[in-house]
């Protein structure tokens, strides 16, 4: 009886375990850290900016000035063709430049 | 898919392909890096699904970064190995039961293969290989660039087991007219106008090269859905921007590649060091390749406070892009002198050399440790780090602080 226990075990799950077939993940939401400080024009930041990507794209790159931020926020437009019209990307870059500017202290010390 | 009973039956019996960790997700808790690192410190350590605690860089597409504490060894844990993806969303379920590898385009014979297929038509092969992300580092940059700010743990080095892509091809019979193989991966962006992720190699480059794989295992496992689930491309010696993962298509192409991540992104300067004055432009770019010459300092952490009177253990990595480490030194006192460490266990040439060396302080005080390697063409590092506006390749001497108190 053992014996055809085993056995049917070995026919049953042995052709399975080999073939064995699905694996799924489930990824967490987007973080917390990459929420972007409250400000005049974070709400239309956060909302087209995380479109097609976390915020977490934008609170660690490096500071800029309005210059600076608009050539990121252009970029998404040429390359990406991100939604952004003319008016937008003038609030969203003034925005950042205030948010994420040259203004707050910087260390660029390697380790 | 399955019949639920079976998978039940699987789950049951533990042998199913479902990962039960990816069901259970951590709640978004502030679990933050400690500040060995500057550029890390305050970063979250997130845990996702196959994987352990690793540094979040973004989490859409998901992007994990490799604590320095991993790489006083060979082989990067596959719970440990970074994660990079481009566009968003990325793959979380894949049936090997439905999956098929397609190989189209310029051959005599299109093919659809399954994981059976892969597993029992083809000879096996394995090569031991760092993958780095061509930008690991970027964040340290000077003057600083856009783009993902890693620190160093954007690369792993893993023993990768498939099959040769090169006999891939001859099955399915590479016509004259082909130059090029384009690999695509089920990473797909939601939104339409974001170039699909594709990346490309030469056909001589693959028909030539033992060594590219279509690895369905990665340290003797398959391999976790973020790191390429069922199968991903390795191009050992070659940056990882070509290794595509979660692979889904091959299409052998008459004409060079024009896909956005080969014509505009991943391109270096056009010159020998792939550099240029930091803050201008190259003038003309080529794609990234060849990984340059690095060797890291895992042990102790840095900013480590040791003891007077003790010799402490100083454990790391070295590679390159394919010739092999042939010696690592250490300096205690900026480069001045150099002193030659042991080196671990040779892997093959396109693998991490681990090395260690005992090193007794000679008094109390704030000591730097540099580290640099030499591989078998001579080649070294330089500490003066390089620059380009993209921020890849750095390959800088590496240093660590330690306090002896
Ligand atoms: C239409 C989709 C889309 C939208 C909308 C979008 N991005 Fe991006 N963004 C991308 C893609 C794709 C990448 C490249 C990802 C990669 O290389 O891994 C990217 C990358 C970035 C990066 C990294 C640096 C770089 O140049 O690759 C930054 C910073 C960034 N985006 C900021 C923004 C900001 C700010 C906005 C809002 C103005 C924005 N993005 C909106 C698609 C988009």
């Amino acid at each position: 009886m053992k014996r055809v226990i085993v056995l049917s075990f070995l026919i049953l799950v042995i052709p399975f375990a080999v073939f064995s077939v699905e694996k799924k993940i489930q990824l967490p939401p987007d973080h917390p850290f990459g929420k972007l400080t409250a400000g005049p024009g974070s709400e239309l930041t956060e909302k087209k900016c995380g479109l097609c990507h976390s915020t977490d794209y934008i609170v660690r790159q490096p500071r800029g000035d309005f210059k600076r931020w608009q050539g990121v926020v252009t970029k998404m437009i040429k390359v990406y063709a991100a939604p952004i019209d003319e008016q937008e990307v003038r609030t969203i870059a003034d925005y950042l430049a205030s948010a994420y500017g040259t203004a707050a202290a910087e260390t660029t010390k390697p380790k | 898919m399955a019949t639920p009973s079976r998978r039940t039956f699987l789950n049951a019996l533990g042998l199913s392909g479902v990962c039960a960790l990816g069901d259970r997700i951590l709640p978004p808790m502030m679990r933050l890096f400690a500040a060995e690192d500057p550029l890390l410190s305050g970063r979250p350590l997130v845990r996702y699904p196959e994987k352990t605690d690793l540094i979040l860089l973004t989490s859409r597409p998901p992007q994990l970064e490799t604590p320095m504490r991993y790489f006083d060894r060979a082989i990067t844990p596959n719970e440990a190995f970074f994660v990079r993806y481009h566009v968003s969303p990325v793959p979380t379920r894949v049936d090997l039961d439905t999956w098929r590898l397609k190989v189209g385009g310029s051959v005599e014979t299109p093919l659809e293969l399954s994981m059976d297929d892969l597993k029992t038509k083809f000879e096996r092969a394995t090569v031991t290989a760092v993958a780095q992300c061509s930008g690991n580092s970027r964040g340290r940059f000077s003057p600083r660039v856009n783009g993902g700010q890693w620190a160093d743990g954007a690369m792993g080095c893993a023993e990768w087991s498939g099959v040769r892509l090169r006999d891939v091809l001859n099955k399915a019979g590479v016509r004259k007219e082909a130059v090029e193989v384009l690999f695509n991966g089920l990473d797909k962006p939601a939104f339409p106008s974001v170039p699909d992720f594709m990346k490309s190699l030469d056909v001589s480059r693959i028909l030539d090269d033992p060594n590219i794989l279509i690895a369905f295992q990665m340290n003797g496992e398959s391999l976790p859905m973020l790191n390429g689930f069922p199968a991903r491309i390795v191009v050992p010696g070659w940056f990882a921007d070509h290794w595509v993962k979660n692979m889904s298509e091959i299409t052998l192409l008459d004409k060079p590649n024009d896909n956005f991540w080969t014509r505009a992104a991943y391109r270096i300067p056009d010159n020998t060091c792939g550099c240029v004055e930091p803050g201008t432009s190259p003038s003309r770019t080529v794609p990234i390749n060849r990984l340059k010459v690095r060797s890291f300092i895992a042990m102790p952490a840095n900013d480590a406070r040791v003891p007077i009177g003790h010799a402490v253990q100083l454990k790391g990595i070295a590679f390159d892009g394919g010739s092999g480490i042939s010696e690592v030194q250490i300096s205690d006192d900026a480069g001045n002198r150099w002193r030659r460490v042991a080196l671990g266990k040779d892997r093959g040439p396109f693998a991490f050399r681990e090395w260690s060396a005992d090193w007794t302080p000679p008094r109390a005080g704030d000591y730097r440790i540099l580290v640099r390697a030499f591989n078998t063409l001579g080649e070294s590092q330089s500490a003066t780090p390089l620059w380009n506006p993209a921020g890849y390749q750095r390959n800088v001497i590496e240093q660590i602080e330690i306090h002896v108190v």
